[in-house]
């Protein structure tokens, strides 16, 4: 039997009849999709642009990559450490894991506080955007400016470091902690209100304990980013730590081997808190 | 009754006991953490007001600065593009990487382990320290800059990609395969549909990142907005370091809204 | 009537001690309805999936069509695939593209690699695509996309990308599992008007025994990966569902299944 007999046989009414003449369109534009290829094509416009015109300075492009990739190769198979010693990188990596740790507890402490405002639930909605707007104001502003700038007031070191570096992580865990907040079902906010609980009390036996898994994923993950930070604001913005010793490597002993070594530190420490990140979500069964 | 009680009594007190450990605990790295890092609380909390008086006096455009605003926006221009290409490169890489490494799609658990494997070792290496290494090769030119970002961005791609497989298109792939569809066509008309607006909305993402990152690279490697800031910055020219920061953050908030719209949009 | 399928001594393990199916056989013929019926974690899916190779068989011998499915290669494979379709429990649909679009999914079996990734499909292909959307009854949902539909339309879908790659035999894994009674029946009766009168073979999965019983021309009932009834709907007896469900259970459904066929 041929298909078309076969449907032709099932069918108890009679088909629109589709001229054969004219083509059928089977997707559809709709204003998404335009959207979606419209950016798609802006990218790779604006890339092939980049090509043509970035000034490379009398790099050779080939050369180059030979030479990172010779580089990585002794990097990684012949570190050595040469301007100071293990136990100083050691000390080193532990100075910039606490500026990361310093860092994830102010923001946190801070911005459960803003975000109780930001959440629209449990605040008006005009302090929430205007909590929020602040919050987009100071993650538009690099982290390495905010260090720089308080560097003016309070030095070059970690207070600067600790202090720009703050900005950043509570303007991330106000985004965080406000968006799982406002999940909490609008319902249980009531119950509580019906039984005339204060507006603190709902926070502390509602909101923050239905939250609490979410909110130590988060801050956890944002302990993450800031051991990553704290490494580069060792080496842009005189903070210290393992990043400093980088910095100094590449650019004042230009010793590529000694790089490795501490890359082989990162390296170690940042998958570490991956995985141990990973671990957190999974135990606590959070999955953003 | 008298035992529910206790019992009772006894999850509060476990509660309470829990919550102190940790808060203790919490507190007492703090301790060491400010020891080691020569931290102290109390210079963190006076240099806030002290910036900010500083910054009102000294930390705006003048008129004077505003004449180096064409330069700046030059610089600026740089560094938009080059964040957008070393992500857009990047994320062409990443896919390619997902799609092998993500357990819906990958070829054989060997292989995908390596992807993801290489993938991890990328990620966790922050674009400061890619700069840093390909300083050696690429030397003060915009290249480092752009190999820097497009590192960094490609380990995290590759991870966001693979977990927007996993959990998009492992359905449709099943079905895909059971009409006989080959490995590329299954890709082409059931992974990529699928995936597309959420990788659109990661690329956004990194996008965005990256123009923060490539602040800092510039820093560090002598180009684009970055190396502007640091050159009137370390010659005290406060006033046009302002101008560079205003720009830099109309641009983030540019980019922001108009990646907001596109994901509210395809997403 | 010849046999169109036929499952000797299939076995599956998973890893050493997951044994999903023991010794399986049994044979099917050219336009049989078939439901397989069973407990949760019995092997149902394991069986339907060993059929078409989206799981592997760990030994036994499957004949569909005259052919051995478990010695062919990756190209053949693929080929005997596009005489199969399946259905699934979720629909399995992509959901951003449309209706049609899913649909033609169908045809990809029968593409070049090139046309395949492109999705470049035939008038006549499209053509064929609204007449099997129609006969489903979406003529209204031709366009829309996919994540639009209700439950029950978005597995017409699925049936229709079924149908679409002009199959011998059907695969439906819990095809109305997720469905409410109405729109299970409404697929049903699909299911059982393409096997009348369309002549191609179906073998269903079902949780619901009153179902199985109403609709199939053969029961095959497995309990811990093993065949423990296969005939006719008529012959079937508490002692069979007691068999195929464990006592207790076999019970109740059997009090239901009697209500619902009655
Ligand atoms: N991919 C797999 N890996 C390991 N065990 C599996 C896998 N798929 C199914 N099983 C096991 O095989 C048995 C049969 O499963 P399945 O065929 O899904 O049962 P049913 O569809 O009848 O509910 C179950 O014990 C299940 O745990
Ligand atoms: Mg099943």
């Amino acid at each position: 039997m041929e298909a078309d007999e076969k449907i032709e046989k099932i069918s108890s009414q009679t088909l629109i009849s589709n001229s054969p003449s004219k083509r059928i369109r089977i997707r559809p534009l709709t204003k998404a999709s335009l959207v979606l290829r419209g950016t798609l094509v802006v990218l790779v416009l604006l890339t092939a642009y980049t090509f043509y015109t970035i000034d490379v300075k009398d790099v050779n492009f080939v050369q180059g990559m030979i030479g990172t990739a010779k580089n990585v190769k002794v990097m990684f198979l012949e570190p050595h450490l040469s301007h100071f010693s293990f136990s100083h990188a050691l000390y080193q990596v532990m100075i910039t894991l606490g500026l990361a740790f310093l860092t994830t507890v102010f923001g946190a402490i801070i911005a459960v506080f803003l975000s109780l405002f930001a959440a629209q639930n449990l605040s008006s909605k005009r302090v929430s955007v205007v909590i929020k707007g602040f919050a987009a104001f100071i993650r538009a502003v690099p982290t390495v400016l905010w260090v720089l700038i308080f560097a003016v007031a309070a030095g070059l070191g970690s207070v600067a470091a600790v202090i720009g570096m703050t900005f950043h992580s509570i303007s991330y865990l106000i985004k965080a902690y406000s968006e799982s907040f406002e999940e909490l079902d609008k319902g249980v906010i009531e119950a509580l209100q019906a039984s005339g609980a204060s507006w603190w009390q709902i926070v502390f036996q509602a909101v923050i304990p239905s939250s609490i898994s979410y909110m130590i994923s988060w801050t956890f993950m944002r302990f993450e980013i800031n051991f990553a930070v704290a490494v580069a604001m060792g080496a842009a913005a005189g903070a210290g730590g393992i990043g400093f010793d980088m910095f100094m490597a590449s650019s004042f002993y230009y010793d590529i081997r000694e790089i490795g070594a501490v890359t082989y530190f990162i390296l170690v420490i940042a998958i570490l808190l991956e995985v141990l990140a990973t671990q957190i979500k999974k135990r606590l069964k959070v999955n953003i | 009754m008298i035992w529910v009680k206790s019992m009772q009594a006894d999850i509060f007190k476990k509660k309470k006991l829990n919550t102190a450990v940790f808060i203790l605990l919490v507190c007492f790295v703090t301790f060491i953490a400010a020891t080691i890092t020569e931290f102290s609380i109390a210079k963190g909390i006076a240099s806030v007001p002290k910036a900010i008086q500083w910054s009102f006096s000294n930390f705006y455009p003048t008129k004077e600065s505003l004449t180096k605003l064409p330069d700046i926006l030059d610089k600026m221009k740089e560094t938009l593009l080059i964040s957008i290409a070393a992500t857009t490169v990047a994320a062409l890489l990443a896919m390619i990487f997902a799609i092998f490494g993500s357990t819906a799609t990958r070829v054989n658990a060997f292989f995908g382990g390596i992807c993801r494997g290489i993938a991890t070792v990328f990620r966790n290496i922050d674009t400061a320290a890619w700069a840093m290494i390909l300083l050696f090769s690429f030397g003060q030119s915009p290249l480092t800059g752009y190999f820097a970002l497009f590192f960094g961005s490609f380990g995290f791609l590759t991870r966001a990609f693979v977990e927007t497989i996993d959990e998009v298109s492992s359905s449709s792939v099943e079905a895909l395969k059971a009409t006989g569809a080959s490995y590329f066509t299954i890709i082409f008309q059931s992974v990529i549909p699928s995936c597309i607006p959420q990788i659109i909305s990661w690329v956004l993402f990194m996008v965005e990142t990256n123009i923060r990152s490539a602040t800092l690279v510039g820093l560090l490697a002598g180009s684009g907005i970055g190396f502007a800031f640091d050159l009137y910055y370390k010659s005290l020219n406060y006033h046009t370091a302002s101008l560079v920061v205003i720009v830099i953050v109309v641009s983030i908030l540019f980019i922001e809204l108009i990646s907001n719209y596109v994901r509210r949009v395809i997403l | 009537m010849t046999a169109l399928l036929e499952v000797a001594h299939v076995s599956k393990k998973f890893g050493n001690d997951t044994k999903a199916l023991s010794d399986v056989n049994f044979s099917v013929r050219e336009g049989e309805f078939v439901s397989i019926i069973g407990p949760s974690g019995a092997g149902k899916s394991t069986l339907l999936r060993c059929i078409n190779r989206m799981i592997d068989a760990s030994s036994g011998e499957i004949n569909f069509d005259n052919v051995n499915i478990l010695s062919l290669n990756k190209r053949e494979l693929k080929k005997t695939r596009t005489k199969i379709g399946m259905i699934f429990q979720h629909y399995n649909l992509v959901n951003r593209l449309t209706v049609i679009e899913n649909t033609l999914h169908g045809r990809l079996g029968f593409k070049t690699t090139f046309a395949g990734m492109l999705g470049i499909y035939t008038e006549e292909e499209k053509q064929q695509a609204i007449k099997i959307l129609n006969v489903l009854g979406l003529n209204e949902q031709i366009f829309k996309r996919s994540d639009q539909l209700s439950g029950g339309q978005k597995q017409r879908v699925g049936i229709a990308r079924a149908l679409i790659q002009n199959p011998r035999m059907l695969l439906c894994d819990e095809p109305i599992a997720s469905l409410d009674p109405s729109s299970s029946k409404v697929i049903m009766d699909h299911l059982k008007n393409i096997s009348v009168k369309m002549g191609i073979t179906v073998l269903v999965n079902l949780h619901q025994v009153d179902v199985a019983l109403k609709y199939s021309d053969t029961i095959i009932g497995i309990n811990g990966g093993q065949v423990v009834y296969n005939g006719s709907p008529k012959n079937i007896t508490p002692d069979d569902i007691h068999r195929i469900y464990g006592s207790e259970a076999g019970k109740l459904i059997f009090d239901m299944g009697e209500i619902h066929a009655g």
